[in-house]
């Protein structure tokens, strides 16, 4: 199947702004699932609130649109009920993070397998560029006019401890590798977190003068590198990328059909 | 594995932003923006089909189309 038969061509095209880095994603994830051979009706994806969960409406999946921070709750109810197919769950920052980030770390300790998508712009744009979990210290937003102090979580770190079984981190620029990082998350067994780092040219992009969606493009070349490379050890601010975790750990839905096993062992 | 050859570029107008990462990014310097901000092949015969602009394309406006040589 080409890229486009996977989406709803009827509304395109989207709502997101020119450079937005969500588009990427967006197509980084076709291109994954297009090399996988998945089938539309295998896949579901679950979104929340903001830019970033405005995905699941473009894509021809089965598709469920939810509450803010709630999608990994909804994913997890669908993924108990009908464990044989794909789940997706496209977030952004702070839908994931900050009014999801409870579910985000029960989600990771239990295992169940499903991707989470974090799509990282460091802001909240629908609502009009209010800084994020994500956004930083010192950086500049709508509600941090004099700069924000507050510190920021690292996805990568905040998975990994959470007990995600996969963690990868890519970006926007780095388009191949996001689409294998994505095939590797969806084939995982286990609950895997992929953050991908998304230029908002509109409102991070313009608060914190990084100029156009060509140029936060160029930074996201620049101010990344893969993991353990020597460029790392020489300006450890870079931000590595790649893969992670990838290890084995028993599966939620697996567990719990040996629990009804069990249980009704006998009757 | 042959080298791919280039039908041609797909470009849905209606779809494109102007964002001008296409053309910024391709190692050929095949595309520009137009009068109107919406992407055209300008150099068509230089292109060497690596197709980064179309995974590149927040949009999904734009498509390389290639014959196995």
């Amino acid at each position: 199947m080409a890229i486009k038969d996977y989406i709803r061509e009827k509304f395109f095209p989207h709502i997101w702004c020119p450079g937005c880095g969500h588009g990427i994603a967006l197509n980084g994830l076709l291109h994954a699932v297009e090399n996988m051979g998945l089938k539309k009706n295998d896949v579901v994806m679950v979104s929340g609130i903001g830019c970033s969960s405005r995905i699941a409406g473009y894509l021809d999946f089965h598709t469920l649109h939810t509450i803010h921070g709630r999608a990994l709750a909804f994913a997890i109810g669908v993924k108990m009920s009908r464990p044989e197919l794909t789940l997706l769950a496209p977030m952004g920052d702070g839908d994931a993070l900050s009014i999801g980030g409870n579910h985000f770390i029960h989600a990771c300790r239990r295992n169940i397998d499903m991707t989470a998508i974090v799509m990282n712009n460091k802001v909240y744009g629908m609502t009009g560029g209010q800084y994020s979990p994500l956004s930083g210290y010192g950086t500049m937003a709508t509600t941090a006019p004099y700069s924000n102090i507050d510190q920021q979580f690292d996805v990568v770190d905040m998975a990994t401890a959470a007990g995600a079984t996969f963690v990868a981190r890519t970006t926007a620029y780095h388009v191949q590798q996001m689409a294998d990082i994505l095939e590797e998350a969806i084939r995982h067994k286990g609950f895997s977190v992929v953050e991908v780092m998304t230029p908002c040219p509109t409102y991070f992009g313009r608060k914190n003068r990084e100029g156009s969606a060509v140029d936060m493009m160029e930074k996201l070349k620049t101010m990344t590198t893969p993991i353990g490379s020597k460029a790392k050890q020489e300006n450890p601010a870079l931000i590595e990328r790649g893969v992670f975790v990838k290890k084995e750990m028993p599966e939620y839905c697996a567990e719990y059909q040996k629990i009804i096993e069990r249980a009704t062992k006998g009757n | 594995m042959a080298r791919p050859k280039l039908k041609g570029h797909v470009i849905n107008r209606d779809w494109c932003k102007g964002c001008g990462i296409c053309v910024h990014f391709c190692p050929k310097r095949v595309l520009e923006l137009d009068e109107h901000d919406k992407v055209v092949a300008a150099r068509p015969q230089d292109c060497v089909c690596c197709k980064l602009c179309e995974l590149r394309c927040p949009d999904l406006a734009i498509e390389v189309a290639t014959e196995q040589e």
